[in-house]
């Protein structure tokens, strides 16, 4: 690890920021889980929950960004101090847009009620969401450790999420196409499957933030995808 | 205060942005004080229209460097200078240089405003003077008035030009003798420590000063204020233990440097 600052209040103020990003990285994720669990097993407390934590979130990230300020005013950071903080303010941006998925998500869930999730969609969805938690739970183990080169292993696995939207976003069609009843609770779980899929934007977002921060460069080459959905349904020439 | 209208200084620096000039040159360049050796084969080279920092903890040769470049170093007892370094064309350690035509080419402002005790005017006229610059009055009152205008001051000083120098507040008195570095028409500035004694205000004068005269000259600038360093500079040069650690472009200096023990410095923590 670096050298401590000859100013050890610097010290504390940039680890005050650090343990802030990764309790707020903590909430997210588990916004995110509780989420996916209220909407597939029809639980308004929990949505309930979610809504509420989220303001939690947003209280963080007003409280990161005020501090980072002030940082920066007082101290004047150059080189890897400022890339750190800039990074803190980006993924703080970042994983208050993740609460609010979650958020978004977990309103779905009375509109949802009365018709229920089918076991085949849930079962999709928490598929989904799992892959999109563990993004975002190694993505902030990778904020604690630094490390250069498993962010870009993140990077690299959002694909892996692109491709499994793809197929959900097809599959709700299929169910839409057999039963216009459908098309209600299919309508609000394709957001559902498009807000996860973002999350997990965001954590490739926070990969490259990491890099970033660690070696002043943003990851080479285009951002893998795998994110088919927009052309399904379309008409072959 | 602006002297030079924002288009006449772009204009000027547009012109030479396409290519890198250097204006001088050093080379291997070591100083000995007694059997202390206080630089070690520096290389570094100044670039025309530009401003460069050198920065670096206490004892790290920067400002021996700076002293090179002028041959302050002369003036040192026991003080020895290898390498080269070459001012355009000319190597200035040179038998044949002529030291007092060196150093009109190569100014130098210090870290204490150290105006002469003698009259505002007479502060710019003296070198001017010794080195017939001006024929009459007329003329020398021409030098006075642009030197004072270049160094932002003649508006604050032109009814009283002969009332004494050291009279003035201690920014006033070092953009006075910014003013008499600029008042032989040198090539290039040197700058020890110039804003040290100033309070913030002055200190911004100064430094707005820096960023116009560098579309006239070549400014080399010794800073212990990291800020300051990259306010005013384009480039950076990090001194350590008499050796150069890294020049770079000032922007990526203070973004991501390349040697760890720049970032260090900078950043403030321990090496």
């Amino acid at each position: 690890m670096v050298s401590s600052h000859i100013l050890s209040a610097y010290d504390e103020e940039l680890k005050y920021l650090r343990r802030r990003i990764s309790e707020m990285g903590g909430l997210a994720e588990q916004m995110c889980g509780d989420a996916v669990r209220a909407l597939v097993n029809s639980d308004s407390a929990l949505a309930q929950k979610v809504i509420s934590d989220d303001v939690i979130l947003d209280h963080a990230e007003r409280e990161i960004q005020d501090k980072a300020i002030v940082t920066i005013a007082k101290r004047q950071p150059v080189a890897n101090d400022l890339r750190e903080i800039i990074g803190t303010l980006r993924i703080a941006a970042d994983l208050e847009r993740v609460g609010d998925l979650g958020k978004n998500t977990a309103k779905r869930v009375i509109a949802v009620q009365g018709t229920g999730v089918p076991r085949k969609l849930a079962r999709g969805l928490e598929h989904l969401s799992d892959l999109a938690a563990v993004q975002l739970k190694d993505v902030l183990d990778v904020y604690a450790s630094r490390s250069a080169e498993k962010a870009e292993a993140i990077r690299a696995r959002d694909e892996e999420i692109d491709a499994m939207y793809t197929s959900l976003f097809r599959e709700l069609l299929t169910y839409m196409m057999e039963d216009p009843r459908n098309i209600t609770t299919c309508t609000h779980l394709l957001f559902c499957a498009k807000n996860i899929e973002r999350i997990g934007d965001h954590a490739t977002n926070i990969a490259e933030t990491i890099y970033y921060m660690t070696t002043g460069a943003v990851p080479e080459g285009e951002r893998p995808k795998d994110d088919t959905a927009n052309t399904v349904g379309a008409i072959a020439e | 205060m602006n002297m030079l209208s924002e288009a006449a200084v772009e204009k000027a620096l547009d012109k030479k942005m396409n290519e890198v000039a250097y204006k001088m040159i050093g080379k291997d360049v070591s100083v000995y004080y007694g059997e202390k050796r206080a630089l070690f084969d520096v290389n570094l080279n100044v670039r025309e229209n530009t401003v460069t920092a050198l920065i670096g903890p206490s004892g790290c040769g920067k400002s021996t460097f700076l002293r090179t470049l002028n041959r302050m170093n002369d003036t040192i007892e026991g003080c020895r200078v290898t390498g080269k370094i070459t001012l355009d064309t000319d190597d200035i350690y040179d038998k044949e240089i002529d030291v007092v035509e060196l150093r009109a080419r190569v100014g130098m402002v210090f870290q204490k405003p150290n105006p002469f005790p003698k009259s505002i005017y007479e502060n710019i006229a003296y070198g001017p003077r010794i080195h017939g610059l001006a024929r009459g009055k007329a003329e020398m009152d021409a030098i006075v008035e642009a030197s004072l205008q270049r160094a932002g001051l003649w508006a604050e000083v032109k009814d009283r030009l002969h009332e004494g120098g050291t009279g003035l507040s201690g920014g006033q008195q070092q953009r006075l003798c910014i003013a008499r570095a600029v008042a032989v028409s040198p090539e290039v500035i040197l700058m020890d420590e110039p804003c040290s004694a100033l309070d913030p205000i002055a200190t911004a004068k100064v430094e707005e000063l820096i960023h116009e005269l560098r579309a006239n000259y070549t400014i080399v600038i010794v800073t212990h204020s990291m800020q300051q360093a990259a306010r005013v500079s384009q480039r950076t040069a990090m001194f350590h233990l008499g050796q150069l650690v890294e020049e770079n472009d000032t922007d990526k200096m203070f973004t991501n440097p390349d040697d760890q023990r720049t970032q260090d410095y900078i950043m403030g923590r321990f090496g």
